[in-house]
C-alpha cells in the first residue's frame, strides 16, 4: 500500500501508509538531483540528504514512536507524504496487581490490570491475548484469558481459601511478568485456652489459633488474656508464638479468666473455688 | 545634669548586682536557692524543696536527719530512677507540703513533688518526718530503694517484623507493600466542660504492625468543617496484629451541639517492630469517687528495659460503650518482673457510670528496638 502525493514540477514521494516503529523501509522518490528529505512526527525530526529520483531506505530503528508522520523535500515543502508508525508485536508488559497482601477467601480481592507494550514502548493497540494465571501452594490454579482493548487488560479474582503466597502471572504476546500476593490468613475462628496450676500462677495455653478456613493464625498476633477476681483485673496482651500463645498469670481462688483476639472471644475458665 | 546622674547611679547598680548578688535575687535566676533557718518544720522542708528544685542534690542529701541509712546515690536514684526513664529528663518544677501532724520534737507532712516531664507533670506523693535535732528541723527521708538488676544474661526468642519498601530499581508497576488495614470499631462524641471529645477504638485487623494514628474532623449542620485535631499521644501508636487502641480527640473550642457529622481518618502505616517487650497488668481496680481512679501495676514479662510507659484505660458503662478514655506515663522505667504502680484518674462525674475497663500498655526501650 503506497501513498502518493501530488507532483509539483518533477519531484515527489511515495510512502508506506503504515510502518511498524522500528522497522526498516523505503519511500520512493521521483524527480532528478539532490535534496534534503525531512521526515516529522512525535518524536521529533529526521533528515537525511537523497538523491532524487531512487527509492530511499529508511534504517532499521530510525522510526521507533507510533505515531502520524509526514515526510517532505527541502525542494518541495508544500508536498508532504503522510504515513503512520504502528506499534510493532508485544515485547513488554507493566502488570499492576493489588493488594500486595489480602485475607483468604476474599471474593474479586485480587485485581490485576496490564497494559500492553513493543519494544519500544509504544503502547499496543491492537486487540492481543492477555492470560492471568494465579497458584497458590496446595491449591489449583486459577486461569483467567482477557482480550486487551486499547492496550490495556484487567481481571479480578478471588483469594484462595488457603494461605501462602500466590504467584499472579501475567502473560501477553510471549513475554510474562510476576507479583506475589500475601494471601493471610483471616480473623481466629473461636480460641481455646487450658489452664493448669504452676505454684502461685496459673499457666495459660491457647490451642494452635487458626482462622475458620483452617489456616494457622500468624505469629505475632495479640491474644489478650484476662483474669477478674475480687473486684480486681490482671491482663496481659501476648502475641503468638508458634501458633500458640501461652501466659503466667496469679491463682487466686474463685477468678474467672478470659481470652480474646482482638473482636473474637474465646472460652472462659473459673479457677479454684 | 539629673539624667546624667540616674544613668551613673544605675551602672552602678547594675555592676554592684551583678557582682555582688543578693541570695534571693539568685534564687530567683534559678542559680541557688533560697537558704532560710531551719527554726520550723516548714522552713526546713522548703529548704529541701529549694534544694531539689535547683538540683542541688549533695545539699539535700547533707540536710537529711537520716542520710547515714543511704548514700547520695541512693537518694539520687529514689528522685530520678538509676535506669534512664521520664525523670531522667525532668525537672521538679513545685514542692508541695501540708501538716500532718506536728510536736515540739517531730512533725509529719505530706509532700506532693511536682515533676515537670516532657509529656506534663509527674506527681509523686511523699509522706515525711520530720525530727527537730539541736539546731533546727530536720527531714527524713522517705527512701524508697529502686530495684536493682544484677548482671546477667536474659535470653529472648521475640518476634520481630521487617520491611522491605518499594526501591528505585523496582519496574514500574510494582506495587509496594500495602499499609495495614485498620478498622475503627467504636466512636463515641461527648460534650465536656472543656469542649468536646471524640473517643472510641481502634482495631489492627492485619497481620503486620502499624503505626496509627486518628484524626477527627468535624463538621457543622451545614457539612461544612468546624475544626481538626488529632490523637496526638492518647492512643498507643504502636500496634501489633489484632490489637486494639482506644484513642480520644479533643476539640477544646466546639460544642457537641454545633456539630452535625464527624470525619474520621484513621492513618496506619507499616513499620518495623518488635513484639516484645510483653506487659502485664496486673491488679487493676476501679476505686470510685471521691478520687476515682483506675489503679494496678504494671509488670515487664521481658528481658530488655522498657525506659518509659505509657498506660492507657479505657472505660465502659455497663452496656459496653465508651464512657471515657485517660492516660498515665509511668516515670520509672520498667526492669523485668519488677511491678510498678500506676493510677489513671477518672473524673468524678463519670465515675458512677463506668462498670468495667480495659487497659493497654505501650512502652519505649532507648536505645532498643521499637
Amino acid at each position: 500500500m503506497l501513498a502518493a502525493v501530488p507532483v509539483l514540477g518533477a519531484q515527489a514521494l511515495t510512502a508506506p501508509k503504515t510502518v511498524e516503529a522500528g522497522s526498516s523501509f523505503s519511500i520512493e522518490s521521483t524527480g532528478s538531483g539532490q535534496a534534503t528529505l525531512y521526515i516529522a512526527g512525535l518524536g521529533g525530526v529526521v533528515s537525511r540528504d537523497v538523491q532524487l529520483g531512487s527509492p530511499i531506505s529508511i534504517a532499521d530503528g530510525t522510526l521507533i514512536h507510533a505515531g502520524r508522520y509526514i515526510a517532505f523535500l527541502s525542494t518541495a515543502p508544500n508536498d508532504v507524504a503522510s504515513f503512520d508508525v504502528v506499534p510493532a508485536k508485544v515485547a513488554d508488559i507493566s502488570f499492576l496487581a493489588r493488594p500486595s497482601r489480602l485475607p483468604v477467601g476474599l471474593r474479586n480481592g485480587i485485581t490485576g490490570a496490564v497494559y500492553v507494550f513493543d519494544a519500544y514502548k509504544n503502547l499496543v493497540t491492537t486487540p492481543t491475548q492477555v492470560s492471568f494465571d494465579i497458584s497458590t501452594p496446595n491449591t489449583a490454579p486459577e486461569n483467567r484469558s482477557v482480550k486487551a482493548k486499547n492496550g490495556a487488560a484487567w481481571v479480578a479474582l478471588d483469594s484462595s481459601p488457603k494461605e501462602g503466597a500466590a504467584h499472579f502471572v501475567a502473560k501477553a504476546g510471549g513475554v510474562s511478568v510476576v507479583r506475589v500476593i500475601q494471601q493471610v490468613p483471616g480473623d481466629p475462628c473461636g480460641i481455646k485456652m487450658s489452664a493448669k496450676p504452676d505454684g502461685k500462677k496459673i499457666a495459660l495455653q491457647t490451642d494452635p489459633v487458626r482462622d475458620c478456613s483452617g489456616n494457622a493464625v500468624p505469629d505475632g498476633t495479640i491474644v489478650t488474656f484476662t483474669e477478674n477476681y475480687h473486684g480486681a483485673q490482671s491482663t496481659v496482651d501476648v502475641p503468638l508464638k508458634r501458633g500458640v500463645a501461652q501466659v503466667e498469670m496469679p491463682a487466686i481462688p474463685g477468678a474467672n479468666i478470659s481470652v480474646a483476639s482482638g473482636v473474637v472471644l474465646g472460652n472462659e475458665i473459673h479457677w479454684g473455688k | 545634669m539629673l539624667a546624667i546622674t540616674l544613668a551613673a547611679a544605675t551602672i552602678a547598680f547594675v555592676v554592684i548586682g551583678t557582682l555582688w548578688p543578693v541570695k534571693a535575687a539568685e534564687f530567683y535566676l534559678g542559680r541557688q536557692h533560697l537558704i532560710r533557718s531551719n527554726a520550723t518544720p516548714d522552713s526546713a522542708l522548703q529548704n529541701l524543696g529549694d534544694e531539689l528544685k535547683s538540683a542541688d542534690w549533695a545539699q539535700a542529701y547533707d540536710s537529711l536527719a537520716n542520710k547515714t541509712s543511704f548514700t547520695q546515690a541512693d537518694f539520687l536514684h529514689d528522685l530520678v530512677g538509676a535506669y534512664p526513664n521520664l525523670r531522667t529528663y525532668s525537672k521538679l518544677q513545685r514542692f508541695e507540703f501540708h501538716p500532718l501532724h506536728a510536736t515540739d520534737n517531730d512533725a509529719e507532712f505530706m509532700v506532693k513533688l511536682h515533676w515537670a516531664t516532657v509529656v506534663g507533670d509527674a506527681v509523686t506523693t511523699r509522706k515525711v518526718h520530720l525530727v527537730h535535732n539541736g539546731n533546727g528541723w530536720q527531714a527524713e527521708w522517705p527512701l524508697t530503694r529502686e530495684p536493682t538488676l544484677p548482671p546477667q544474661v536474659i535470653p529472648v526468642n521475640y518476634l520481630r517484623w521487617d520491611v522491605i519498601y518499594r526501591g528505585a530499581g523496582d519496574e514500574w508497576g510494582t506495587a509496594d507493600v500495602d499499609a495495614p488495614h485498620v478498622k475503627i470499631v467504636d466512636m463515641r462524641p461527648v460534650q465536656r466542660a472543656e469542649g468536646m471529645v471524640i473517643m472510641g477504638e481502634l482495631l489492627n485487623q492485619d497481620v503486620v504492625p502499624a503505626y496509627v494514628s486518628v484524626t477527627a474532623t468535624v463538621m457543622n449542620k451545614n457539612q461544612k468543617p468546624i475544626a481538626t485535631e488529632g490523637s496526638f499521644d492518647m492512643i498507643s501508636h504502636l500496634i501489633l496484629p489484632k490489637a486494639i487502641t482506644p484513642f480520644l480527640i479533643k476539640f477544646p473550642e466546639v460544642k457537641l451541639s454545633q456539630v452535625g457529622s464527624v470525619d474520621m481518618h484513621p492513618f496506619s502505616q507499616l513499620v518495623p517492630a518488635s513484639a516484645d517487650p510483653v506487659i502485664e497488668i496486673q491488679n487493676e481496680k476501679l476505686n470510685p469517687a471521691p478520687n476515682a481512679s483506675l489503679t494496678g501495676e504494671v509488670v515487664n514479662q521481658s528481658g530488655q528495659i522498657a525506659n518509659i510507659a505509657h498506660v492507657l484505660g479505657t472505660f465502659y458503662d455497663p452496656s459496653g460503650n465508651i464512657v471515657w478514655v485517660a492516660d498515665q506515663y509511668v516515670d520509672r522505667a520498667l526492669l523485668p518482673q519488677t511491678p510498678v504502680p500506676f493510677t489513671i484518674h477518672i473524673p468524678e462525674d463519670l465515675a458512677r457510670k463506668i462498670s468495667s475497663q480495659r487497659t493497654v500498655v505501650s512502652t519505649y526501650s532507648m536505645g532498643g528496638a521499637a
